[in-house]
């Protein structure tokens, strides 16, 4: 899967996470830069991007993510 | 897209479009609103979120307080200014094996592990008991799941020492325990994690990181759960269930396959599995569940499939029997008149999607589960569904489909008389009307949680509250009974009345509709008069709260002689009647008491 194929089901994420169509993702987003992108919302986000991807991601690794761009490297790497 | 609410649920969808299924049921369902206390022993944000979606489903809007994180203990047994406006009227209390607090250690003797039982219960029975006086409402509790690993391997689930055979034994206690308290309702986590597995229901990661008990995968089956009790708490559990019979209850077409070429008994797998399906539709029947027949056939051959030596239902099974080759909304909407049920209590079983289809889109009050393609499924479908849910078990649960199979009997009787006077005469009907005792509680309160037509204030109680208002000597209770020479149809209408000074205010009449025209409000006014009488009241005020459901008794004050005194047609309107002068009984057809 190519970076741009994740970065485009990952923004399908968001956009039915957090019910809105107007969420543009980009390397660089932080989870102020959405509304309602609270801890709550986090672990959701998680547990959906796993399910999504098929993937089981690990506490360690989940306390590396800072940004959008952590989180597109993480599953590239899990996924390969 | 299916609907993510039928079983088996579609977890992914639920948890990934929550708010947008959230939105679109805010917009679409007409709901009642219900004050919920999420009361958590773990976090619960998720948990709140899911029993919105399930409840708003159910047509139940909720409100919701909830604990502060693991706060379960002090909101329910310390004074609580914020729980207590919040005037609850169910509080849900989501504990796990996480919160209990002690566990056998291995030096502890026998006496020792027996006490720590007792207190983990005694700390339970404290919150129970704190909450029945404080807020006397409904409570729904999580028993135990099994824990996540067990120090002894297997040993650990019989060893007196062990921690799964301690949580076996608190599960066991709580259920001593919930069948003693009429408000006590248990959400049974310990099943409810071995269907999903417990591999699935444990996730550490989200334990660690966000505090929740059990995976956030899991939540929706919890919430599924929850609620299928909470529509039992409030009425909303389904009555009866449709089925269609060719590839449903036995396997091929009664109608081409003829009795001998049907698959039931148990000579082939296909064959014992529709044997099984029939055994569970039996015992659905043998603990209320009115069963209807809704098939594309003709009645001679449909009957003729339930005369096969191995079938376990018969026809007589069926409180009402519809084979024909009407399209089957309209047999279904003919069977809930005959039973006097709403659409809404209607379950539509049939292997057939195109059948179910037309059904849902025609009549979207009745429920249609995706049954699946294979009979071997059809048990753990509607068994997963949680629509027959039951808080408790009363004789004349048992004896419901009786009663209504009773009612098939007294309409053929019916059209052999002249007037309707003469055959009410010749029902032999009896009845016994009187004050509201400790027996009748449960009924009592049963039915004003569950009648929504014959009902003119739709005022819902707990055990607790009826049984106050029962005692208030400045009240008047009534609960009727009745009987005629088809059977007893049981407790079946219920009146509370408030005295003030010389004038009674009529708080609740209600009435099941399995004995609609039969004169029995009639007989249940005249008792109600005459205790009033004993009680010198002069005049009764008479209260009707139009709801979607009770338009039936709209216009009974008028009927009986009220005048009205206030209020319109469609809203709210107050009824007026003088018995100063006396009163002469409406009731000529049954005999009182």
């Amino acid at each position: 899967m190519t970076k741009e194929e994740i970065c485009r089901r990952l923004t399908e994420i968001f956009r039915d996470v957090f019910d809105s169509d107007l969420i543009e993702l980009s390397r660089e987003t932080v989870a102020a830069d959405i509304e309602e992108w609270d801890s709550l919302n986090h672990i959701r986000l998680i547990v959906v991007i796993e399910k999504e991807f098929l993937i089981h991601l690990k506490l360690e690794e989940l306390k590396t993510l800072k940004n959008v761009g952590d989180m597109l490297d993480l599953i590239e790497r899990k996924i390969s | 897209m299916l609907d993510p609410f039928s079983h088996p649920l579609n977890i992914d969808y639920l948890l990934r479009k929550k708010k947008s299924i959230r939105k679109d049921l805010l917009s679409h369902r007409q709901a009642e609103e219900k004050r919920i206390a999420i009361l958590g022993g773990s976090t619960t944000s998720e948990v709140k979120d899911m029993l919105e979606i399930f409840l708003l489903n159910s047509g139940i809007k909720p409100e919701f307080y909830e604990s502060a994180y693991n706060h379960y203990y002090e909101d329910a047994i310390f004074h609580n200014d914020e729980l207590d406006k919040f005037k609850p009227d169910l509080i849900y209390i989501h504990t796990s094996a996480v919160n209990i607090s002690d566990f056998p250690r291995f030096e502890d003797s026998a006496d020792a592990i027996d006490s720590l039982l007792t207190s983990q219960i005694e700390k339970f029975k404290t919150i129970w008991d704190r909450i029945e006086t404080g807020h006397s409402c409904p409570v729904i509790q999580n028993n135990f799941e099994q824990p996540y690993c067990r120090g002894l391997g297997n040993y650990d689930g019989y060893a007196l020492h062990g921690r799964s055979r301690f949580i076996s034994e608190l599960n066991i206690r709580f259920g001593e325990e919930a069948r003693l308290r009429a408000n006590l309702h248990l959400n049974d986590i310990n099943y409810l994690s071995a269907w999903v597995g417990l591999q699935r229901w444990y996730d550490k990661t989200q334990w660690y990181s966000y505090k929740y008990a059990m995976s956030i995968s899991a939540i929706p089956f919890l919430a599924d759960s929850v609620v299928s009790i909470i529509n039992a708490i409030f009425g909303k559990t389904k009555k009866c269930l449709v089925l269609d019979l060719d590839n449903t209850l036995w396997g091929g077409v009664i109608g081409d396959d003829g009795l001998e070429g049907i698959q039931i008994g148990n000579e082939t797998a296909q064959s014992e599995a529709y044997t099984e399906f029939q055994k569970y539709v039996k015992t659905l029947k043998s603990r209320g569940v009115i069963l209807a027949a809704c098939s594309k056939n003709d009645e001679e051959s449909a009957r003729q499939g339930f005369s096969h030596p191995d079938s376990i239902l018969s026809v007589d099974d069926f409180s009402v029997f519809k084979a024909n080759w009407s399209p089957k909304h309209q047999n279904i909407l003919s069977i809930s008149k005959s039973l006097n049920i709403g659409m809404d209590s209607l379950v539509f079983v049939d292997d057939n999607p195109a059948e179910r289809d037309i059904v849902r889109n025609n009549e979207p009050q009745v429920t249609v589960p995706e049954m699946g393609n294979s009979v071997a499924d059809y048990i753990g479908i509607l068994d997963r569904s949680g629509l027959f849910e039951v808080i408790s078990l009363s004789t004349e649960d048992a004896r419901r489909s009786a009663f209504y199979s009773d009612n098939q009997t007294r309409e053929s009787f019916r059209t052999r008389f002249e007037s309707y006077d003469s055959y009410l005469r010749s029902l032999e009907m009896k009845a016994d009307i009187n004050k509201i005792t400790p027996l009748y509680l449960d009924r009592v309160t049963q039915l004003t949680n569950k009648t929504n037509q014959f009902n003119v204030t739709t005022r819902r109680y707990t055990v607790l509250e009826m049984e106050k208002v029962a005692r208030d000597d400045g009240c008047l209770t009534l609960y009727g009974r009745l009987h005629d020479k088809f059977g007893d149809n049981g407790l079946v209408s219920v009146m509370a009345g408030t005295i003030r000074g010389e004038v009674l205010d009529i708080d609740l009449w209600l009435m099941s509709c399995r004995v609609l025209k039969r004169g029995m409000e009639l007989a249940m006014f005249d008792q109600f008069v005459l205790l009033a009488q004993e009680k010198r009241v002069k005049v009764i005020y008479g209260y009707y709260y139009p709801t979607s459901k009770n338009k039936i008794v709209s216009q009974l004050f008028s009927e009986i002689g009220f005048d009205q005194v206030s209020g319109s047609e469609g809203k709210n309107t107050v009824w007026k009647l003088d018995i100063s002068l006396g009163w002469i009984n409406k009731n000529s057809v049954i005999e009182v008491n």
